[in-house]
């Protein structure tokens, strides 16, 4: 297990820019998910660290050690930076174990890593088997394993659960995270799942035109992103006009951690699990209508103000009515910036 | 995902090599032709034989691609879509002639029936012998078809028949248009059956005007001649091809179509087949075994039988050596460094392709007199000739071969600590060597039964197990010719085989 740092990522492709000046750390032993929309430079960022693309500018630092910067490239075979790639692509002429052990050592071969790591991932006893042999979800845990044996600095996992279907998702997508925070391995893992960014990994990065926009623990970026479009990229975002600096709101006054000083005009960004649909004190609203998902509902509600909103509740809370007249409320504290209501 | 485009300048310039190579033939037989000047070419052309020849040429192609496509679609349909009985059996039946050579179908009928000859009888023997082109694709296609299609039609409202014509024969349209070109092409180069038969077409007619006249200037002209005749074949082709009419199977899993209940039809549809099978199969193992004992107890056959063989085993090797030789390079870099340049060259390569063997095979004996006299008259020339003619064969399988084995394995490879050379040694060769073997092995078979250019462009005094066949066929040698056919049918049902087999017919027959 290392720390990662990327300082300053650039790298053009002609005239398209795929990194411009990308930064990250991404502490040892732990998950960083860089999320992004299709195009923002993710999997070129995978690229450049594995290895595979030479950067233009800015360094890559594998414990503090360059591995690449201006005037040095590691080769690919020299990084221990290993990747696991979206279909898994496992060697078909090899076996399971000799896949596995694909980056072993003559004497690691014989320490028994291999069937280590295919226990680590819930495939003890499948070494013999060929790839082909294998459903698509127990590929990607071979292609897990793989990577984890030679104990890599770091592994790189690119969309490697966006071909499965979502049961089977979710438990790889948790067995593989077990897997990793057992062999303390350093990892990167690239989607543009926002559900999977947040519950899998110990960091979040968003990216967008090749930048990482903002870093750090899920619960930070989801509570306080730094700007309204990442706001609404890691989740659904309602945005209302405020007057400060008691933060008037159509929802009515709520409340926020940090207040920028200077400014009148603010935007306030309510997620809407955090607006209740209540009666008592508060802002009366009408339900124009809503979606049930079962374990929760999404109410749209139309404000006094001509507002239009949307709440979440329990699902259990359903059915309201469309027509209904409700009162309500936002609890918790809201993200609050200037105003700029374009995002 | 944006990929650096990779130059591999080794690879390029190799490439250009393999093309300039294929393009000789071509190349020289415009200069020499050219060179004739345009009064001696149109002395040549504009004469009423050179009339006649292209009207029997062409109405020859027409006759046989038509008949190829009938008998195929519907052999085809029945094997793949009705409750045939025995559908497993037509389905080999139908492509084995593939692995009988057409010379070698025309002498058999030859052999056995009192003259056999002329444009009747040369459109039956091409057509028993090529209707497998339209039937093996069209059968891939039609086990490959997305059913669901047919199932909206039915449920539209529209009949069976009217679901067949409007909706199951326009999703292999694609299939049996390409299979139908390779008739037509194939037609137009044809040289053994049409001689055997003396019906005269332009093949004939070139190979004449050249061994017996050494008429080389006529030659060229009506070799010209023909080849402007394919190119229009193929522009015909090209221009027709409707755009975007690809119908391919979107997302989901496949399911096998049902089958059309033939009900009282089922015994006339499988007694019809066996028809077919039997006079393209049936007439020339006849004819071959019977003639065969006749043959082989001849004083000293099986010493001329083997010696030719030994002939036709090295000439073929070398042909496969300098064929796969060129084409690697060529294959890898169209499969691993795509670009326009990639693109171009490798559509230069197939260009030879269309050429007939007769004329490949005249275009290098001039190049060899004229300006590569060192390689005249040895194994070399020969060599060339088959790597012109047989270059997208190998092709095919080369980047059919490096398709095995995607960039991304190289990738995981490279980030698992193995170096350039270890991965090429433990990944990329592994996985490539089986494919690359097979194209080999498909081009030595495809060049151990070439007649003409092979007859064209031997060293002296060399006879292959083709040409033995030939020289024994035209003075009317039946028996003595049989062994060598028996031997040619055997090496070709190979190829025929692995071609059959890829198309997925037998796998989808028992599966079901």
């Amino acid at each position: 297990m290392s720390q990662l740092d990327l300082r300053g990522l650039t790298k053009r492709f002609g005239a398209v820019t795929a990194l411009a000046g990308a930064d990250l750390t991404v502490p040892a032993g732990t998950l960083t998910a860089v999320l992004g929309p299709s195009g923002c430079g993710k999997t070129t960022l995978l690229r450049c660290l594995a290895g595979f693309e030479r950067l233009d500018d800015g360094e890559i630092l594998v414990d503090g050690r360059v591995v690449a910067g201006p005037g040095k490239h590691t080769r690919p075979e020299r990084r221990h930076v290993v990747t696991v790639p979206q279909e898994g692509a496992l060697f078909p002429h090899l076996s399971v174990r000799d896949n596995v052990a694909f980056g072993l050592t003559r004497d690691e071969r014989r320490s028994g890593r291999a069937e280590e790591v295919l226990e680590l991932v819930g495939l003890a006893g499948y070494g013999d088997r060929m790839p082909h042999h294998l459903s698509g979800g127990q590929q990607q845990r071979v292609a897990v394993a793989r990577a984890l044996a030679p104990r890599p600095s770091v592994i790189l996992l690119d969309e490697p659960f966006s071909a499965l279907d979502a049961g089977l998702r979710a438990d790889l997508r948790r067995d593989v995270r077990a897997a990793l925070r057992a062999d303390k391995a350093t990892g990167i893992l690239v989607t543009h799942d926002q559900n999977e960014a947040l519950s899998v990994a110990d960091q979040v990065a968003v990216m967008r035109d090749g930048r990482v926009l903002q870093s750090g623990p899920a619960v930070e970026v989801y509570r306080r992103p730094v700007d309204p479009w990442v706001a609404a990229f890691v989740g659904e975002a309602v945005f209302l006009p405020a007057t400060g600096p008691d933060l008037r709101t159509p929802l009515g006054p709520v409340t926020a951690d940090e207040v920028p000083d200077g400014s009148r005009d603010l935007t306030v960004m309510v997620r809407p699990e955090q607006i209740v649909l209540a009666p008592g004190p508060g802002v009366e609203a009408t339900v124009t209508g809503h979606d049930f998902h079962g374990h929760d509902a999404t109410v749209a509600l139309l404000l006094a103000d001509g507002t239009r909103v949307t709440a979440r509740v329990p699902g259990h809370a359903v059915p309201v009515s469309a027509g209904e007249v409700v009162g309500v409320r936002v609890e918790g504290p809201c993200r609050v910036w200037r105003a700029q209501l374009d995002r | 995902m944006i990929r650096k485009r990779t130059r591999r300048p080794l690879l390029l310039t190799l490439s250009v090599v393999t093309v300039a190579v294929a393009l000789v033939p071509v190349a020289y037989l415009t200069i020499r032709t050219a060179e004739a000047g345009w009064a001696r070419i149109a002395q040549e052309v504009f004469t009423v034989r050179t009339a006649r020849l292209a009207v029997r040429t062409l109405g020859l192609a027409a006759v046989v691609t038509a008949a190829c496509a009938v008998l195929g679609v519907l052999s085809a349909f029945l094997v793949v879509r009705t409750d045939l009985p025995g559908r497993r059996l037509f389905a080999v039946l139908a492509a084995l002639p593939l692995a009988v050579p057409t010379y070698i179908a025309a002498f058999a009928w030859r052999s056995s029936i009192d003259g056999f000859e002329g444009f009747w009888a040369a459109a039956l023997v091409l057509t028993l012998c090529s209707y497998p082109y339209v039937f093996l694709p069209t059968a891939a296609a039609l086990i490959n078809a997305d059913p669901a299609q047919e199932e909206v039609s039915r449920s539209l409202g529209r009949s069976a028949w009217r679901t067949f014509t409007g909706v199951t024969l326009r999703q292999v349209r694609p299939a049996y248009a390409a299979g139908s070109l390779l008739v037509a092409l194939y037609v137009l180069s044809d040289f053994g059956a049409v001689s055997i038969v003396r019906t005269d077409t332009f093949t004939r007619a070139v190979f004449v005007a050249f061994d017996l006249g050494f008429d080389r200037t006529g030659a060229l002209v009506l070799s010209t001649v023909l080849v402007v005749l394919t190119m229009l074949v193929l522009a015909g082709e090209t221009a027709t091809r409707r755009r975007g009419a690809r119908y391919a199977h979107l997302g989901g899993t496949r399911r096998a179509a049902a089958r059309l209940r033939l009900g009282r039809a089922r015994w006339p549809a499988a007694a019809a087949l066996t028809a077919v099978a039997g006079l393209a199969l049936g007439v020339t193992a006849l004819s071959l075994g019977l003639r065969m004992v006749q043959g082989v107890s001849r004083p000293g056959a099986w010493a001329e039988v083997a010696a030719a063989m030994g002939n036709s085993l090295w000439l073929s090797f070398a042909g496969a050596a300098l064929t796969m030789a060129l084409a690697l390079p060529l294959g890898l870099l169209t499969a691993k460094a795509p670009g326009p340049l990639a693109t171009l060259l490798d559509r230069l390569a197939y260009v030879s392709h269309a050429l007939p063997g007769v004329v490949i095979g005249l275009s290098l004996v001039s190049f060899g007199v004229t300006l590569a006299y060192p390689l005249y008259q040895t194994t070399w020339l020969l060599a060339l000739g088959y790597a012109a003619l047989f270059l997208p064969l190998a092709l095919a399988a080369v980047t059919g071969a490096a398709a095995q084995a995607p960039p991304v394995l190289e990738d995981v490879a490279r980030s698992l600590g193995r170096g350039p050379l270890g991965v090429l040694r433990t990944v990329t060769l592994p996985l490539v060597l089986p494919g690359i073997g097979a194209g080999a092995a498909l081009v030595f078979l495809t060049c151990m039964k070439e007649l003409p250019a092979t007859l064209l462009l031997r060293p002296t005094g060399v006879d292959t197990l083709a040409t033995e066949l030939w020289t024994h066929t035209t003075v009317a040698a039946y028996a003595a010719a049989a062994p060598y056919a028996a031997l040619l049918v055997l090496l070709s049902s190979v190829p025929a085989w692995l071609l059959t087999a890829r198309t997925g017919i037998l796998t989808a027959e028992t599966s079901r």
